[in-house]
């Protein structure tokens, strides 16, 4: 996902002059051909985070379209304040791209582990909050991005993310995907976790149980319309995310229906990251096992939520 | 407090009419809004008087003309004075500044970049640097002789931010990059030197790859020689250090913590600084 992105800008570089790469310290060698093919829209600036970001402003101010690429952790804490003054309160159409969203980095600790940059980011003004689930997604949702307006953050999952057949379809930044017809059980994932909701839903379905999936790859601005649709049909609607559980995906759903729904909420069922630092290492995958968000977790934990719902029905 | 003969010069610099008239202007706004960031405002004023009768390339009624030369206000606190010389070259008319602050109003307490001749909102310190550094590198590669001009406090560049542009700036041989550091000498909370010293000032920049020099910061004359000058060397940015008083020209405020901001003028106050600058019924118009 990381290389398809980073080629992308490469690829958008060469259609749109306005298209420029910023990026901190990353590996040697990255987009070096765009670096030698067209030098003066290629800058790797050190690790600078909050320059990077005022850099950035100001080519856009001039008309450039940035795309600052850095570790997920860093280009949202670092420099979350010239992110918002210089990037939001301008409005300008600097992109984010944010490495090892979530857990990727799992076995380099705390320190790199992004699991708050959704709610950093969605509680700015204007802006713009994008997490899709695979490389083929990315490569559809960088294409429409050189003429969005405003900043956007992109959370980057590790790569290599399984690709979600279902998901090839026109990408439209703000647009959910549902994956499957209405159903009792609505789970909503954004990023990677669509996968793992999608495989959750299916073990469910197995189960007897009716339940759909609902891609949000943007979470802010959210697709009120889908999510209201949704959580009018569902029973139990659930949400899904490698993210802390205040200001991610389930906050923004819950919040809007809180906000909006007229009439019965469902029963709501949030899954992801608990209010603390990670504590071990290992895998992004054994993280969030040990978080209960692979598939079978997922799938024993909406059952039992839904089973509760029968018995009290 | 002086430090060096720039400084002592500042204090004792005279101010002429067209410096005491800006001075009104800037007070006609403090009255207005009943508040206002007084010390930093004044310390600027020839600065900003110097780049903009003299030095930056701009068309007031074209705001965003492409080819102008940018000049960004990164101590955003000191607005009152940016305003005064922007409403003097009419980008917006004086009357805006009996507004200032007020609900509905143009002007607030900090510069935004939807006020016509702002070119980037500021306010939180640190940030100018950047954005000029981001400016600047769009002139070269866009083939414009256009200029970039960034005003920063001395309090401002303890923002470790500031450094950060710095060193892209060097590494870019942006020569087309001007910062001008309004050395006061005295951040909010007291005297630069004993709350984090910036001293060796001059030394730093030139360290961090400016051609840099100092000037007095009131000295209309030396502004304008040492500006002319620009760029300093013809492959580094430049740095000027202008030595200036706090609070300069008005004698209740000179070199006084407590005149940073400004909540309320009293009576005896306000006749002070009349006494000073003249009576503030005088307009600028006709005063060149």
């Amino acid at each position: 996902m990381r290389k398809t992105c980073l080629d992308m800008v490469h690829e958008l570089a060469k259609r749109d002059e306005r298209v420029v790469f910023v990026g901190s310290d990353l590996s040697p060698g990255l987009l070096d051909g765009m670096r030698q093919e067209m030098p003066d829209r290629w800058y790797m600036e050190g690790v600078s985070e909050a320059n990077l970001i005022g850099l950035a402003a100001g080519l856009a101010m001039e008309g450039y379209i940035p795309y600052v690429n850095t570790i997920a952790t860093f280009i949202t804490r670092r420099c979350y304040e010239q992110v918002a003054v210089d990037l939001c309160l301008h409005e300008l159409p600097v992109r984010l791209i944010g490495n090892g969203g979530g857990l990727v980095y799992a076995p380099l600790g705390p320190t790199h582990m992004a699991v708050e940059d959704i709610a950093l980011m969605r509680a700015l003004p204007r802006m713009t909050v994008v997490a899709p689930s695979d490389a083929e997604e990315m490569r559809r949702f960088m294409s429409v991005t050189p003429d969005w307006p405003g900043p956007l953050y992109i959370r980057l999952g590790k790569g290599g993310d399984p690709v979600i057949e279902e998901l090839d379809r026109d990408f439209r930044i703000g647009r959910a995907i549902a994956l499957d017809e209405p159903s009792d059980v609505a789970l909503i994932a954004t990023g990677v976790m669509t996968g793992r909701a999608r495989d959750a839903a299916a073990l469910l379905r197995r189960q007897g149980v009716s339940a759909g999936v609902c891609h949000l790859h943007t979470v802010k601005p959210l697709d009120e319309e889908a999510v209201l649709g949704l959580a009018r049909r569902a029973r139990l609607l659930v949400t899904v995310e490698e993210h802390s559980l205040i200001g991610g995906l389930g906050s923004a759903v819950t919040e809007l229906l809180v906000d909006r729904l007229e009439g019965v909420l469902p029963a709501i069922l949030r899954l992801g990251l608990p209010d603390s630092f990670t504590s071990d290492y290992g895998s992004q995958d054994s993280l969030l096992e040990q978080f209960g968000l692979q598939p079978p977790q997922i799938a024993e934990r909406v059952a039992a939520a839904h089973a509760r719902l029968a018995a009290a029905a | 407090m002086a430090t060096s003969p720039l400084a002592e010069a500042a204090q004792t610099a005279p101010l002429d009419e067209r410096s005491r008239a800006l001075r009104r202007l800037v007070v006609r706004a403090l009255v207005g809004g009943g508040r206002g960031h007084v010390g930093p405002a004044l310390s600027l004023i020839e600065i900003l008087r110097v780049l903009y009768d003299e030095v930056l390339r701009l068309r007031p009624e074209q705001p965003d003309w492409p080819e102008r030369d940018r000049c960004i206000l990164s101590k955003g606190h000191g607005c009152l004075a940016l305003y005064a010389l922007l409403a003097d070259k009419g980008f917006f008319p004086q009357s805006e500044l009996d507004t200032f602050c007020r609900s509905g109003a143009l002007l607030g307490g900090h510069p935004e970049h939807k006020v016509p001749g702002v070119e980037a909102s500021t306010g939180s310190l640190g940030h100018g640097l950047s954005i000029g550094v981001g400016m600047a590198l769009a002139a070269r590669m866009q083939g414009r002789d256009s200029r970039v001009f960034v005003v920063t406090g001395d309090g401002e560049i303890d923002e470790g931010s500031v450094w950060e542009a710095a060193l892209s700036a060097a590494k870019h041989r942006l020569s087309n990059l001007t910062i001008l550091v309004d050395y006061n000498k005295l951040q909010s909370a007291g005297l630069v030197s004993e709350i984090l010293d910036l001293e060796p000032l001059l030394d730093k920049w030139q360290a961090f790859g400016f051609a840099a020099r100092e000037v007095n910061g009131h000295d209309v004359a030396s502004l304008g020689s040492v500006l002319a000058e620009l760029p300093f060397e013809a492959d580094r940015p430049s740095a000027l250090i202008c030595h200036t008083v706090k609070g300069k020209g008005l004698p209740v405020a000179e070199g006084v913590a407590t005149w940073h901001h400004k909540s309320r003028l009293k009576d005896e106050e306000l006749a002070s600084i009349e006494a000073a600058i003249g009576s503030l019924e005088t307009t600028l118009e006709g005063v060149g």
